[in-house]
């Protein structure tokens, strides 16, 4: 325990290490170690703090820091909440294994421009956990933006036409999505309440209740899709396309910051803007239910039709992301556990199958599932790793992904959703199918014709294969000790 | 009709100035040549000064210069002098459009050594090319 | 000598004009010299005026030897012309410090009477902000105009061309608004503002057909100047054909001043409740403002010249701001007056670091920004921060008007102005997002894709490094980091200066 004034500090602190190591990291390009050195001191700063500050919280307390106070009544401000610790922990305690990873695969692809890689990783990273510990609307969407701006060059980071193209509609879709949805519901919302500072519980939200029906439906609905990074159809169209860019970057992209930024900007609006109660009485919840579940159901069919690996990755992202937002949708105390809690499941699991990607495409230069059949035997690690991670994904018992599935199905229950129950069935048995056969096919399937595997083990250098083992065993670790993280979540709840 | 004319008469410097401006305002954006359109702004212009000018007037009433009047008393009353106010603010508008003036002659000078011309159309087929 | 400060506003460019011509035998440095020098000492007179009014919180009144109103001329310098008055001046100051160059550059000849020009034309400016008086205001917008003229037909070529058709579009609006100013006299006998405020409140002026048309008159030259869609056609040619010096002193500052004068007619002169319940053109006047803001970003994102681009940007910037002061509420209100400040800062920004590209590149089009972000490296961040401003990214200070904009129309119930902003500024995100990816990652459609040299620093071929000089530098950084400092410190210049202002009755 440290002192309460600590705990002012380490909030800030904690967005802006990485911050403060982009100078660093930009001035010593020329000497990649001491680059590196920087990137990993602050992520070392920045998860102790983080750590430092959920034992305070799960103390129950909640940190208020105000940096700036813009106008009158609007405030740039840092709020640390059990709902926002889920988040920070899982993205702050991943930076680490990512960067790892991330110069691994950069130093043995030789790539260009490391660079300014490693500082807009870094920017990002701040603009993350921003949004974590945002005390309300407008902080939150300064980060949600310098997220989107911050991420653009890693995304057009190869800067050939397809990655410009892949770039401009990731921009185009966040970009049109925050400044044309967003921005204009989060100023209707100050003009109504005055305020744009969430509420305390999930319940009440801060919409006065004789607000007109229908404009709070348009402002619900505004939220929903304007947050784009969440993938919900017809706004996900930007994640396929981004999956042009290097691989840790659509494990970033894909498990530890941008969607999840999306999902959890989503979350925070729902439950700490609308409440559970408005959302309750407009019957938002079951609308949004049925939304998230064609989403559900149809990135998985998509999916299954995917050759590449990283696109059929992205596609069950795409998918997974909907879990998170169903959950909370159902608004069953339950199933907004289930829903929160595959923030860190998911996480998890994710970032190991695009880590697997990126190694099998280090090590062998193959993007086709078709191609990597027998490959298995070559990479048993990374493709261990990956097995363990797609039955997180199905939700296979005891990987963590099981515990998210059974918090919704018996959240659906209590919500009497029925049809939801079959959704998620439906989509089991199809994670079943485009994640199993990719496991069957590298251990037991044969190679491609004319190729030839030479006996032994050639993994992807030590540095990432590390990385990889890490977040598949955690990813089993959650299975096993889900209250590491549901400890916070039940926080929410109560 | 019968009530018309006399509306008309009744304020007709107002009407004067009034076909003046448009006098000018269609010289500035109808002609062609760009001489013809400062003379039409200056036409504009005096239109304006002419305005000024005569809503000073009085009926019967003297320069504003102090009288006096038989019993060497200064004639203090209002309604005998014209109003200065808007005079003198001409004299002001008129170095302005004075200065207006040349600075138009100037640029004009400069367009036809550019382009040879000061047609408007021909010009914009100067620049075109 | 502090209470005289409002004065010296005036008076010392004016002075500096007038010795600028004599000094002619003293060389280029010396006419630079003395015109930085002016310029900082109005920057401090204007910075002790307007301390003078947060000090005695209420307007200071200047008579002009001291006759007394309503028949002397005054200056009267209240919270609102107290800020626009320190951006007029800052920004005049920054502008020639950076023309040191460029000036040079397009005036080898003539350079004090350049330099003379340009001090008459931040005479005007200010004088209008400065002015209580409305004839005497017809007087000042007239020396800036054509001060502003002779400024911009610098230019060369075909800016005689588009100068001359300026002066004939101005010399329209400056008429009527004179013509509109004869109206409101045979009315009330008065041109002194403060008096004319009170006497126009009488009930059965209120009603006078004669006001209306006076003020009809006296609005639609202001909208001629300022250039409001449909009447800103002459704006875009005239602006953009001048030499980069004049462009980046025109460009901020005479429609920003243009758009106070508005406000100052609307809402002094006048009064809010006589625009909105006598005039209630407030509707139509909304959509057109929404129409020149969508209209002239999308006209900027049809340019390929540079410069031209950036005027059609100004255009949409006018929609905005006119549209908000129309919206008839606090939030309106403060979000054209702090867009006044914020317009003039990011328009300056913008138009400083185009002006150094081109004078580095010699290039005009996009093919100027080609590589900047290794070329010149500084001026590229400069002119990321001011393209941030008016896409409205927080926290620059674009962002905040904007808010305070879309909140006054979300409460004024003008959902097409909210789209129209939010159109606008995504249209505007896609301009600069165009021209920074090729300043970023270079053109590929002009040349083959840069080679990839493996592990390292450079992209593509080693570009020398260009940056531009110090004396362009320098104003350029003082105004992208001022649209930072504006931006994180609204609140306190709203509460201290704007809020001030709000009409009685909002």
């Amino acid at each position: 325990m440290f002192s309460p004034s600590f705990y002012q500090i380490a909030p800030v602190i904690a967005v802006c290490a990485s911050l403060a190591a982009v100078p660093l990291i930009a001035l010593s390009g020329s000497r990649p170690n001491l680059r590196e050195f920087w990137t990993f001191l602050a992520a070392g700063v920045k998860f102790a703090m983080v750590f430092a500050l959920a034992g305070w919280v799960l103390a129950g307390n909640v940190v208020e820091v105000e940096l700036i106070r813009v106008l009158p009544e609007l405030s740039i401000a840092l709020r640390v909440d059990s709902f926002g610790m889920v988040f920070a922990l899982v993205s702050s305690f991943l930076w680490m294994v990512a960067a790892t990873y991330t110069i691994g695969y950069m130093r043995k692809l030789n790539e260009h421009a490391q660079t300014r890689f490693m500082v807009c990783f870094a920017l990002s990273l701040c603009a993350a956990i921003g949004v974590a510990f945002s005390a309300n609307l407008l902080t939150m969407y300064i980060f949600y933006e310098m997220l989107s701006l911050s991420t653009y060059p890693l995304v057009a980071h190869h800067q050939d036409k397809e990655g410009r193209a892949g770039a401009r509609k990731y921009l185009a879709f966040l970009l049109g999505g925050s400044v044309g949805l967003v921005l204009p519901a989060m100023i209707v919302i100050f003009a109504i309440t005055g305020t744009v500072n969430f509420a305390d519980n999930i319940n009440s939200g801060i919409i006065p209740a004789d607000t007109g029906s229908t404009l709070v439906v348009i402002l619900f609905f505004a939220c929903l899709f304007g947050f784009a990074k969440n993938g919900i159809m017809p706004m996900h169209a930007w994640l396929p396309g981004a999956m042009v860019a290097p691989t840790p970057v659509s494990a970033l992209l894909h498990a530890v910051a941008v969607v999840k930024v999306g999902v959890f900007c989503t979350i925070r609006v729902m439950l700490y803007v609308f409440g559970i109660d408005l959302m309750d009485d407009l019957n938002l919840g079951v609308i949004t239910a049925y939304i998230v579940s064609f989403t559900i159901v149809t990135a998985s069919i998509i999916a299954l039709t995917k050759d590449n690996l990283k696109a059929r990755l992205a596609y069950s992202t795409i998918s997974q992301l909907s879990y998170i937002i169903l959950g909370v949708a159902l608004l069953a105390p339950a199933a907004i556990e289930g829903g929160i809690i595959h923030i860190a499941n998911h996480a998890f699991s994710k970032i190991t199958l695009f880590f697997c990607a990126g190694a099998i495409y280090v090590a062998t230069h193959k993007k086709n599932i078709s191609e990597m059949g027998g490959l298995g035997r070559v990479m048993p690690f990374t493709f261990g790793a990956f097995a363990v991670a797609s039955l997180s994904m199905i939700g296979v018992p005891p990987v963590a992904g099981f515990i998210t599935k059974w918090y919704l199905l018996v959240g659906a229950l209590d919500a009497g959703q029925l049809g939801i129950i079959l959704v998620l069935l439906a989509s089991t048995l199809l994670n079943v199918a485009y994640f199993a056969p990719i496991t069957y096919h590298a251990f037991f399937g044969k190679p491609p014709a004319g190729e030839v595997h030479g006996g032994g083990i050639k993994e992807a250098p030590l540095i990432m294969v590390l990385p990889i083992l890490l977040a598949a065993t955690i990813s089993v670790i959650l299975g096993f000790y889900p209250d590491i993280m549901m400890q916070f979540v039940k926080m929410v709840t109560s | 009709m019968d009530e018309l004319f006399p509306f008309i008469i009744a304020k007709y410097n107002y009407w004067a100035s009034l076909i003046l401006l448009f006098i000018g305002l269609y010289g500035m954006i109808a002609k062609n040549n760009l001489m013809k359109k400062i003379i039409g702004m200056i036409i504009f212009q005096t239109a304006i000064l002419l305005f000024y000018v005569s809503i000073g007037v009085k009926q019967g009433a003297s320069v504003p210069i102090l009288f006096f009047s038989e019993d060497h008393q200064p004639l203090l009353e209002a309604s005998a002098y014209a109003n200065p106010l808007p005079h003198v603010l001409m004299l002001t508008a008129i170095v302005v459009g004075v200065g207006t003036l040349g600075v138009a002659l100037a640029i004009l000078q400069k367009i036809q050594r550019v382009h040879g011309t000061i047609e408007e159309d021909e010009i914009l087929e100067d620049m075109r090319q | 000598m502090i209470d005289q400060a409002p004065v010296f506003i005036v008076i010392i460019p004016l002075l500096a004009a007038l010795l600028l011509v004599f000094a002619t035998p003293l060389g280029p440095r010396f006419a630079y010299g003395m015109l930085v020098t002016a310029l900082a000492a109005t920057l401090a007179a204007a910075l002790a005026t307007l301390n003078l009014v947060v000090a005695a919180n209420q307007a200071v009144h200047y008579r002009m030897g001291d006759w007394l109103p309503p028949h002397g001329i005054e200056l009267v310098i209240d919270h609102l012309s107290g800020v626009v008055l320190v951006l007029v001046a800052g920004c005049a100051l920054l502008t020639a410090i950076y023309s040191l160059r460029t000036a040079e550059q397009d005036n080898p000849d003539r350079l004090n009477q350049y330099y003379s020009l340009f001090a008459l034309l931040v005479t005007g400016l200010l004088g209008m902000v400065a002015s209580g008086d409305l004839f005497n205001l017809y007087v000042l917008l007239e020396i800036s105009a054509l001060s502003s003229y002779g400024l911009l037909a610098r230019g060369g070529g075909q800016a005689y061309y588009a100068t001359f058709k300026y002066l004939i579009v101005g010399t329209i609006g400056a008429c009527f608004y004179l013509l509109g100013v004869g109206y409101i006299y045979i009315m009330t006998g008065s041109l002194n503002m403060a008096d004319l405020a009170v006497i126009l409140s009488r009930p059965e002026l209120q009603e006078s057909v004669s006001v209306k048309i006076g003020f009809t008159l006296i609005i639609l030259g202001i909208w001629i100047k300022m250039a409001l869609f449909p009447l800103h056609a002459w704006l875009p040619n005239a602006y953009s054909k001048a030499g980069t010096t004049t462009a980046c002193l025109v460009a901020p500052l005479m429609t920003k001043v243009s758009v106070y004068i508005m406000l100052r007619m609307m809402f002094t002169v006048f009064s809010a409740d006589y625009i909105f319940n006598q005039i209630a053109w407030s509707e139509l006047v909304i959509y057109l403002a929404s129409a020149a803001a969508v209209v002239g970003m999308l006209a900027a994102l049809a340019q390929r010249d540079l410069r031209k681009m950036l005027t059609y940007i100004i255009v949409a910037e006018i929609g905005y701001m006119t549209g908000g002061a129309w919206l008839a509420n606090a939030a309106g209100f403060t979000g054209t007056t702090y867009h006044i400040l914020a317009d003039g800062l990011m328009t300056l920004c913008l138009f400083m670091a185009v002006g150094a590209i081109i004078y580095r590149t010699g290039e005009t089009t996009k093919a100027a920004m080609v590589g900047i972000f290794q070329k010149m490296p500084i001026t590229a961040v400069v002119l990321v921060i001011g393209a941030a401003s008016i896409i409205g990214v927080p926290p620059t200070c674009g962002f905040f008007s904007k808010w305070y904009l879309i909140q006054g129309a979300a409460q004024a119930g003008a959902w097409v102005f909210v789209a129209a902003l939010l159109i606008a500024s995504l249209v505007a995100a896609v301009i600069f997002f165009r021209l920074l990816e090729v300043a970023f990652f270079g053109d590929l459609d002009a040349a083959p894709a840069a080679p990839e040299d493996g592990h390292g620093q450079g992209h593509g071929p080693a570009v020398a490094r260009a940056e531009a000089p110090l004396s362009m530098l320098i104003p350029m950084m003082i105004s992208a980091a001022g649209l930072i400092v504006l931006g994180i410190y609204t609140r306190e210049v709203v509460s201290y200066f704007i809020s001030w202002s709000i009409p009685a009755g909002f």
